[in-house]
């Protein structure tokens, strides 16, 4: 008989004390969903072998508001951000660990339903989760549940990607239309619901990153668009590799309906969040190369070259309007805020 | 996008600007203030002084609702949240105005006061239905366009009986802003680019006072960069024969009358306010509305000791000369060094439609081109 009510019961105390019922918890709930052969050794370690190369780390802690959204929730979304971010170097993701703190009292109901569904990008991504922690927090010292997931893989032979290399004449490509994770949050977000069908783009995006690097080894730089969305991270980059950057609006691909919240809501596509899309930054001889290799890939079907990279002692990213004048695409200051008319 | 793309036709606004380049007197300058927030976001957005002859200017007016709330308003609200056990709810915007003495609602927020941020005057009713414990109190603030949903709530909470809901009231209202400015003189206005979403409350004969006392020619505008290019052309046209009336571009949306229910709402609940600060204009008489004495339970004025509060604006700034379209954002010695919209002082850096926050990305893009 299961020690875990995952029906109606919810996190309590003892969930997080080290005895039986963490251990109930562990066994029941993550290394049954987890399932994997590292994992199920029952260390507080994982120890594998490592193939040759040079190996990336990268971690990100995940909390946001709604936990469950169209196209998505947070178990997902932890998972998809890490591998991503690790891809973002040209690398192959393997191995991932996850540290859970959750809320006294929140239901064990949805937590079931929150790893279920992270198992399942783990599964899908082919990079399990092979060690991890669980912490409890006094109700109200927490919001439902947070989790941090750390990625490591390895980067092929040959492959140097990095936000500094950026050069002159490169060319920028997006993989897809923008926009869409964050109006998905933000229409299921509480005192502001308004029907629509976008979902999160939330993917793993590692596939279409192997199949990029094989077709075009000179790509520069890799990044994912996330908070603050496509004008925040092409201002990173511009900063980063010190240039410059002009892009064309007609270019960027965005969905109807995403434009459509956003001319609601007073808000500019461009800083929207993304988790499903990447921006590559790629020689210009190897972009239409490229390119096609891109829409070749599910994640990549809508991809357009947006712009190109110049020289710019200031480090501006100008975007040439579907109107015909030019503006600043600035970073943001502080959160985007909805306006008032 | 339907109903949207038409009017941001890139092929119809190079047109459209090839005649306003035809039809311009070279031997003049066109001084056009565009009186709405709205018009200025739209005219950096979408780049259109890029389309203009050099000799058309746009000086921006104080349309901008957050911009010309005074930091007294703004410090006697955070008082009432940390010193009441109240919750306060607000448009998103009002948030990052500065207070007095480096303040704001954020920070307030971030000091652990209770204040929310809302979409609608009907998430404000909401709010109050959720917590029948607490007093919630609507920051309520903006021109005449969110005047009668401010109304509607008011109204709505004397049906249900709602107890615990008030309205701390800072609408204003735009026709005397702008005999003010036209007062003054100073500024030196050709033409005024008039408001778009208010005049469908209001309607195109409430400026007509001042188009006549003042000889100066007004064309109620549409938000779209097409409706901004359209009425452009329309107030040179005016200007070069020397007409002075008020002319209406945004005719799928005003009338000349206006929303005749939404003016009896707010007439209802609202009655004139004898004297009220604006930030940059000073204290102008009947310029803004207070809550009617039928309705005084719903009056957070009335309801909670808030004290006027004098807040000098802060040293140096020159937001008070912007709004007055006296001055350009890069005139004033903190634009761009003490005041970015990272750590904005005056408020026209707050409010991406307040103009110094426009200026700060379009005048260093200016700046760059320049270079090349």
């Amino acid at each position: 008989m299961s020690k875990l009510d995952t029906k109606n019961g919810v996190i309590e105390m003892g969930h997080g004390s080290g005895g039986r019922t963490s251990a109930a918890l562990i066994d029941e709930l993550f290394v049954r969903h987890f399932d994997n052969a590292l994992l199920d050794q029952g260390n507080d370690q994982a120890a594998f072998d490592i193939p040759a190369g040079r190996m990336v780390i990268s971690t990100d802690g995940h909390v946001i508001t709604p936990l469950f959204f169209p196209g998505g929730d947070i178990g997902s979304l932890s998972v998809h951000g890490t591998v991503n971010d690790v891809a973002m170097s040209g690398a192959k993701p393997l191995y991932l660990s996850a540290s859970f703190i959750l809320e006294e009292g929140f239901p064990l109901a949805d937590l079931e339903r929150i790893v279920i569904s992270m198992a399942k990008a783990s599964k899908d991504a082919g990079v399990p989760v092979v060690t991890g922690d669980t912490k409890v927090v006094e109700r109200g010292k927490g919001d439902g549940v947070f989790i941090t997931t750390t990625g490591i893989g390895i980067v092929p032979e040959g492959i140097n990607i990095s936000g500094d290399l950026a050069q002159p004449d490169d060319v920028i490509i997006v993989s897809g239309c923008i926009g869409d994770h964050g109006i998905a949050i933000l229409s299921s977000r509480e005192g502001l619901q308004f029907a629509t069908t976008i979902e999160s783009d939330s993917a793993a995006l590692h596939g279409l990153v192997a199949d990029m690097v094989a077709a075009a080894p000179a790509i520069r730089c890799l990044r994912d668009p996330t908070r603050g969305g496509l004008a925040t991270t092409l201002n990173e980059l511009a900063r980063q590799s010190k240039v410059g950057m002009r892009i064309r609006e007609t270019s960027i691909p965005i969905r109807a309906e995403v434009k459509g919240a956003c001319e609601l809501l007073g808000l500019d596509p461009l800083y929207i969040a993304n988790e499903g899309k990447l921006v590559c930054i790629v020689p210009a001889k190897d972009a239409e190369a490229l390119l096609a290799v891109m829409h070749k890939h599910p994640q990549g079907q809508t991809a357009a070259i947006i712009g190109t990279v110049c020289e710019d002692a200031q480090h501006m990213v100008i975007m040439e309007t579907a109107f015909g004048g030019n503006r600043v695409v600035d970073w943001l200051a502080g959160e985007q805020l909805p306006r008032i008319c | 996008m339907k109903y949207v793309d038409e009017f941001r036709d890139g092929d119809t606004a190079r047109a459209l600007a090839k005649v306003i380049h035809a039809e311009v007197n070279p031997e003049r300058d066109y001084r056009l203030m565009e009186f709405c927030g709205g018009h200025t976001h739209a005219i950096f957005r979408f780049g259109i002084v890029d389309l203009m002859p050099k000799n058309i200017r746009f000086i921006h007016g104080p349309g901008c609702p957050v911009c010309v709330l005074p930091a007294g308003r703004i410090e006697a609200a955070i008082r009432l949240v940390e010193e009441q056990d109240v919750i306060l709810c607000t448009y998103a915007d009002l948030m990052r105005v500065p207070a007095g003495k480096r303040d704001s609602l954020q920070k307030a927020k971030a000091r652990g006061a209770d204040i929310r941020m809302i979409y609608s005057s009907s998430d404000a009713l909401a709010l109050a239905r959720e917590n029948p414990g607490k007093q919630v109190v609507f920051f309520a603030i903006g021109f005449e366009t969110t005047t009668p949903p401010t109304a509607a709530a008011i109204k709505i909470a004397q049906a249900e009986g709602l107890s615990n809901f008030s309205v701390f009231c800072n609408h204003v209202e735009t026709p005397p802003a702008m005999m003010t400015i036209l007062t003054a003189g100073d500024a030196k206005i050709d033409g005024i680019l008039g408001p778009s979403h208010v005049s469908t409350i209001i309607g195109s004969r409430a400026y007509a006072e001042c188009c006549d006392t003042y000889h100066v020619p007004l064309v109620i505008a549409g938000f779209e960069p097409l409706d901004v290019i359209q009425s452009v052309l329309m107030l040179v046209r005016q200007i070069n024969t020397g007409k002075a009336v008020v002319e209406n571009q945004y005719t799928r949306a005003v009338s000349e009358t206006g929303n005749e229910k939404a003016k009896a709402l707010m007439n209802e609940v609202f009655e004139q306010r004898a004297l009220f600060e604006w930030r940059g204009l000073g204290v102008l008489p009947d310029s803004a509305v207070q809550i009617r004495s039928e309705f005084t339970d719903f009056d957070a004025e009335k309801c909670f000791a808030m004290p006027e509060i004098a807040t000098a604006d802060i040293k140096g700034c020159i937001c008070p000369a912007v709004l007055r379209g006296m001055n350009n954002p890069d005139e004033c010695k903190l634009f761009g060094t003490a005041c970015t919209p990272e750590d904005p002082k005056g408020a026209c850096m707050v409010s991406s439609e307040g103009a110094c926050a426009a200026y700060y990305s379009y005048g260093r893009y200016k700046a760059a081109e320049a270079r090349t």
